[in-house]
């Protein structure tokens, strides 16, 4: 019993009670299969505030820690072993926060076999709690490649035309980087006598040429998640063949967790090799941050303009997280928490004009502010917040990213900021591109030949949340910060530099 | 705080009222308009009410300012960002430069929500969409909140918070009217003049960003005291490169070369817009920036003369443009580039004060011009509506002898549509409009350097200071001056006198009182504004008032010579305005009178010389192109199909084939063979397929990894 009640352990399994609940429901009870997933995420979104009111924000290193002795053969020590810290906690309660959202957007647009859908996503929160919560190399590879296994069948069940295909991709390429991923796992674990990520770091010299291998091996599988360029080729498909939920907690979620590893993992257990490689990254970074945004212009469907979108995005993320300064990383970390919320407001947003549109194609829409007034004010707020508008969230993430990187010494040189700091205004070209074609000019067809209905009530409350965040980390992002400073400064601070 | 202490000590708590105030207007408006059903009047009294506030507040810190002598006062309202050594704050400063922008938006931004209930009232008929009267003064209020914003920053982050905020707004209310074209045709060019103005400011902060940038890692801070005191001791290249990316951020919104396109554009909005964003106080941002940078661009004369150049070429430049224009807003959205162009030569100069006296006159006379210019469309519109309405009416009277007439009315809508803002379509409005002819006859006056209207001294500052300092600067500006009388005298010639060249125009309606009245005070202003900073021993109270903030201050007294030369240009050059199309009125379809002697030049004038052809085929088609080629060709034929799907995939295939073939007998290969075998066909493969069991091999294919894991570990 003590065993469940720490709050970690109760937080990553929290949502398994519900898809218990649900294992025993009628799949034919739809609305109340629907009210049991709710009300679990609720709940599991309860106990990550739960969590963060005993999260001590002044102490940089591993918190709320539930450490066992799990599997223990041949003298090698793998353990249970949940803990947070900075690094960390504003992506678990992102992930906490994002999946009651995730639900309350297919209320009306999942009614196929929901139960289903609701097990599934429920257990990939469960997934998704553990990669950012496990400290143990083993324990985290588990979560990581669990998580593979319900958004495959998101995808693959409830996804478009194409979802097979795109389902199949995502699953074998994340494999592919993940393999090279295990096979540095398991080098570590016989090199340092134990997969405990704290105390591999401890232990600290690793030879340096071996370093730069483990780096490597780590960022394959990372990189691919994120996706860096010019591995993004599964995002598009997974996105546009994604449910609008599934785009949301991918998007929002899941690529993080391939940031996230690049810190948890790459910066501290590899520090020469990180310094070495920050260049290189902060060089594939900004071909990513123009590629994605030159491509994004150019699609016609309005969710590969997103999904590339994110390529951009993610891009930022890499370069602020790769200035290996206080200000590179603490925009880098905030950043992944707005780009879940402007791109996953930007996702359901879209979803719920597929609802009743059945298109994404850009050109027939046209004129939509006109007949669906709140939907369209509430999506330019959205559009404002990806492309970076000070005042909302986006902003001071990608403010301090390029401020960090500018100057950063690991990165050597500004040009790699001041070519980024362009695609800041390719953001406001697809960005405005996109909102110009759908939203302003005389109605297209689609606009011209449905009876479109503006957002309900349940439609409104599901973004509402996101959009007081926008403003709220836009004009006052101080609590964020503060709680991921003291762990931002530690991380940095022992790097070779 | 009790309010005798405020009044002897300041009224400084107030600040963050400057922007609270307009949001709070804009809150009211935003929600309860709709349940309460607010009328018009109340939603632009809520507005105007919420902008005057904040003018109330401008004067009270304006007054808090000067009983504590000049001395800067701060306001600290909450942290923003603090990182390491980066602090930034939202923190209001209030001197007496910040005030007198606080002073100028809010009073001017004021009148013009007053003007604006009665101009938005028509608009939104004309075009038949009465519920956007809202939205328009939710916009309005929140430009008066960015711009303040802007204007009382007490860090160049702040600033750039107000900066881009008033962009955005700018971007709205070009767009207001979506879905048509100025001339409410459906079209999508409104919303791409909506999409410029923003894309284009953007490539300024661009610029700003990197001066930003540079300023924190070289200089240490984002804090404009601060900021100023290291600069002193840092390298000269390092403040040379701020000051020039940060006059790259001051061409994009102050509408400069290269990137003043957009501003010509931007009359796409209601013309209250034009006449408050685009004229009198968002675009002067870029001269405040330089002004309020006063300290780091002396630092450095070579920048300083290279912004100083800027401003001349972009005055001179634009006047040329305005000459060859035939809309009446388009002349005054050139005039405003190139009045610009005086502020920022100006302040490029060091004549910070002369600059900033002309950003406050202009702000009075171009906003009198723009929306006089708004009350003469609106007077051609209802002229028009009213000639439609007659001739449906006497439709049903008469018979054979109306269809004829009734053939020749459609042929001509469908031909050509009625463009109330095209001079050709005046004349002599003067008579049927006379109040607005003689209140745009004031802003005529004064924005061509007339004595002793406003823009005379202001404008005169600045030839003064050019003459002194800079030679090629000084005639740059003279013959800009030259020519800014001669098209508002065409203009003049061609709106007002004469006889009407379209039958809206002779039945041109005069404009309410609720539009004239706020016309009045600015023609007021623009007659007396002079009196704010005069070229005579004791008189020179702007100079004396900025003095406080700004290091140095010349007061210059009136030197004859340049007053005389810019009065006598500016006469002849009415004079020869008058000789041209004053004296001969132009005729219905008669070609301008100046193509023929000018030949290609006016042809290049009446085509703004091509730029904008120019950036399409350099930058903007290219960049599509570009766009395209890496969307489609790159990304997906290459990357996606060709080396996923084909290469990657097929080999897979191939490899598995041959596995297959070769140990059929070896279960596991045989095994791991046909699952891949199986992800290939997945890609034309069925639902059924999922759930026939291919699925459930991948989630085996997890377990199994876990299961190597553990084997190699228990066996090592």
């Amino acid at each position: 019993m003590e065993f469940l009640l720490q709050p970690l352990t109760l937080l990553t399994f929290f949502p398994l009670l519900g898809v218990i609940v649900l294992l025993f429901m009628n799949s034919e009870a739809k609305t109340a299969i629907r009210w049991v997933a709710m009300v679990t995420s609720l709940l599991t979104f309860g106990v990550s505030l739960w969590v963060l009111l005993q999260f001590n924000a002044s102490n940089p290193d591993l918190q709320l820690v539930a450490k066992y002795s799990w599997i223990n053969v041949a003298g090698w020590n793998i353990y249970y072993y949940l803990a947070v810290d900075g690094l960390s906690i504003l992506l678990v309660l992102l992930t906490a926060f994002l999946t009651p959202i995730s639900l309350l957007s297919t209320w009306t647009a999942v009614e196929d076999r929901v139960k289903d859908f609701m097990i599934f996503f429920l257990l990939l929160e469960v997934g998704m709690m553990g990669v950012f919560l496990a400290q143990d190399l083993f324990m985290f590879y588990v979560f990581w490649e669990f998580t593979l296994v319900p958004m495959y069948f998101l995808i693959g069940l409830w996804g478009g035309p194409r979802r097979i295909y795109a389902a199949v991709k995502f699953f074998l390429y994340t494999m592919a980087g993940s393999i090279l991923m295990l096979v540095a796992i398991l080098w570590l674990g016989i090199y340092g006598n134990t997969f405990s990520v704290p105390d591999l770091i401890a232990k600290g010299a690793i030879p340096a040429n071996i370093q730069w291998w483990l780096f490597l091996a780590f960022t394959a599988a990372f990189a691919i998640k994120v996706p860096m360029w010019p591995l993004h080729s599964w995002l598009p498909d997974a996105h546009v063949e994604a449910p609008t939920a599934g785009s949301v907690i991918l998007a929002g979620v899941l690529l993080k967790m391939g940031t996230y590893g690049f810190l948890r993992f790459n910066i501290p257990l590899f520090p020469e090799a990180t310094v070495k490689a920050a260049p290189w990254i902060a060089l594939f970074a900004t071909i990513g941050i123009i590629y994605g945004a030159a491509v994004s212009y150019a699609q016609q469907d309005v969710k590969k303009l997103v999904a590339y979108s994110s390529v951009s995005h993610l891009g930022f993320v890499m370069l602020g997280m790769f200035a290996l300064n206080v200000q590179g990383v603490s925009g880098a970390i905030l950043q992944m928490i707005n780009h879940g919320i402007s791109t996953g407001a930007l996702f359901l947003l879209i979803g719920m004009v597929y609802e009743q549109t059945h298109t994404r194609d850009i050109k027939v829409y046209g004129g939509l502010w006109k007949v669906m007034p709140v939907f369209g004010t509430i999506m330019l707020i959205s559009s404002l917040s990806s492309m970076g508008l000070p005042g909302l969230n986006g902003f001071v993430g990608e403010f301090t990213i390029l401020l960090g990187a500018f100057g950063s010494k690991a990165i050597g040189n500004p040009w790699y900021a001041g070519i980024s700091a362009i695609g800041v205004i390719m953001a406001a070209v697809y960005i405005l591109y996109m909102f110009q074609k759908m939203f302003l000019g005389p109605a297209g067809e689609i606009t011209h030949h449905h009876e479109l209905k503006d957002l309900n009530w349940r439609e409104i409350l599901t973004v509402a949340p996101l959009l007081i965040l926008m403003f709220w980390i836009g004009l006052y992002p101080a609590p964020f910060f503060n709680l991921i400073a003291p762990a931002v400064e530690k991380l940095v601070s022992a790097l070779p530099l | 705080m009790h309010l005798s202490e405020a009044v002897n000590s300041g009224f400084f708590f107030l600040a963050p009222w400057l922007v609270f105030a307009p949001l709070t207007g804009l809150l009211i408006n935003l929600i309860f308009s709709k349940w309460f059903k607010f009328s018009e009047k109340m939603v632009g009294t809520v507005a105007s009410l919420a902008s005057g506030a904040a003018f109330v507040v401008s004067v009270l810190l304006a007054y808090s300012v000067s009983i504590n002598h000049g001395e800067m006062m701060r306001w600290h309202l909450a942290e923003w960002i603090h990182i390491g050594t980066l602090e930034l704050d939202w923190t209001f400063r209030m001197d007496s430069l910040s005030t007198t922008m606080m002073l100028v938006v809010s009073g001017v931004g004021t009148l013009i929500h007053i003007y604006a209930i009665g101009y938005m009232h028509e608009d939104v008929r004309f075009k038949k969409e009465e519920g956007r009267f809202t939205r328009f003064f939710i916009f309005l209020n929140l430009f008066i909140a960015a711009m303040m914003i802007l204007v009382s920053g007490d860090s160049y982050m702040m600033l750039f918070v107000g900066w881009e905020g008033v962009g955005l707004c700018s971007f709205l209310l070009i767009g207001f009217w979506y879905e048509m074209d100025t001339l409410a045709r459906p079209s999508w060019a409104n919303s791409n003049a909506a999409k410029k103005a923003f894309i284009t400011n953007r490539v300024g902060d661009f610029g700003f960003l990197i001066a930003g940038f540079l300023m924190f890692w070289y200089l240490g801070s984002f804090q404009f005291d601060e900021v100023f005191e290291a600069a002193k001791t840092a390298p000269d290249g390092i403040i040379v490169a701020i000051t020039l990316f940060m006059l790259v951020g001051v061409a994009g919104k102050s509408a400069q070369i290269p990137l003043y396109i957009w501003l010509p554009d931007a009359m796409a909005g209601p013309t209250p817009v034009s006449a408050l964003i685009h004229a009198a106080t968002m675009v002067t941002a870029g001269v405040y920036l330089v002004t309020r940078s006063a300290e780091i661009y002396t630092l450095v004369p070579q920048a300083q003369y290279i912004v100083a150049m800027t401003g001349a070429g972009t005055a001179l430049f634009a006047a040329t443009i305005a000459v060859g224009q035939y809309d009446i807003k388009k002349v005054l959205a050139y005039s405003t580039i190139s009045q610009l162009g005086f502020m920022v030569a100006a302040v490029g100069m060091g004549a910070y004060v002369a600059g900033m006296f002309h950003l406050i006159t202009h702000a009075f006379f171009k906003a009198l011009l723009f929306l006089s210019a708004g009350s003469v469309i609106l007077g051609m519109e209802r002229g028009h509506h009213h000639l439609a309405h007659h001739a449906a009416h006497d439709d049903h009277g008469k018979g054979k002898k109306k269809e004829g007439k009734k053939e020749d009315h459609g042929h001509d809508e469908h031909g050509e549509v009625f463009d109330p803002g095209d001079m050709r379509n005046m004349g002599g409005l003067r008579k049927t409009m006379p109040v607005t002819f003689w209140l745009y006859m004031i802003g005529t006056l004064a924005l061509a350097g007339i004595f002793p209207f406003a823009g005379f001294w202001s404008k005169d500052e600045i030839l003064l200071d050019a003459s002194l300092h800079f030679t090629s600067i000084y005639w740059q500006l003279t013959l800009a001056a030259f020519m800014t009388a001669f098209y508002m005298g065409r203009q003049v010639w061609m709106v007002f006198f004469g006889k009407p060249r379209h039958e809206a125009a002779a039945h041109a309606e005069e404009s309410p009182k609720v539009m004239t009245v706020p016309l009045m005070v600015l023609a007021a202003l623009s007659v007396l504004g002079g009196a704010l900073n005069l070229p005579f021993e004791g008189f020179h109270n702007l100079g004396h008032w900025l003095g406080y903030t700004l290091a140095e201050v010349e007061s210059l007294p009136l030197d004859l010579k340049v007053a005389g030369i810019s009065t006598v240009l500016a006469l002849a050059a009415i004079f020869t305005s008058w000789w041209i199309y004053g004296r001969n009125p132009l005729k219905a379809g008669q070609i301008d009178p100046l193509k023929k002697p000018l030949g290609f030049i006016f042809t290049g004038m009446e085509n703004k010389w091509f730029v904008d052809e120019g950036y399409f085929a350099i930058i903007i088609n290219p960049f599509k192109k570009a766009s395209q080629f890496l969307a489609d060709v790159i990304d997906w034929r290459f990357w996606h199909d060709f080396v996923h799907d084909t290469v990657i995939l097929g080999t897979y295939n191939w490899l598995s084939e041959i596995a297959l073939n070769n140990y059929a007998d070896q279960k596991g290969i045989d095994r791991f063979a046909n699952w891949l075998g199986e992800a290939t066909q997945s890609v034309s493969a069925t639902l059924r397929k999922v759930q026939n069991g291919f699925v459930r091999s991948y989630a085996l294919s997890v377990m199994l990894g876990v299961v190597l894991i553990l084997g190699y570990l228990i066996f090592k």
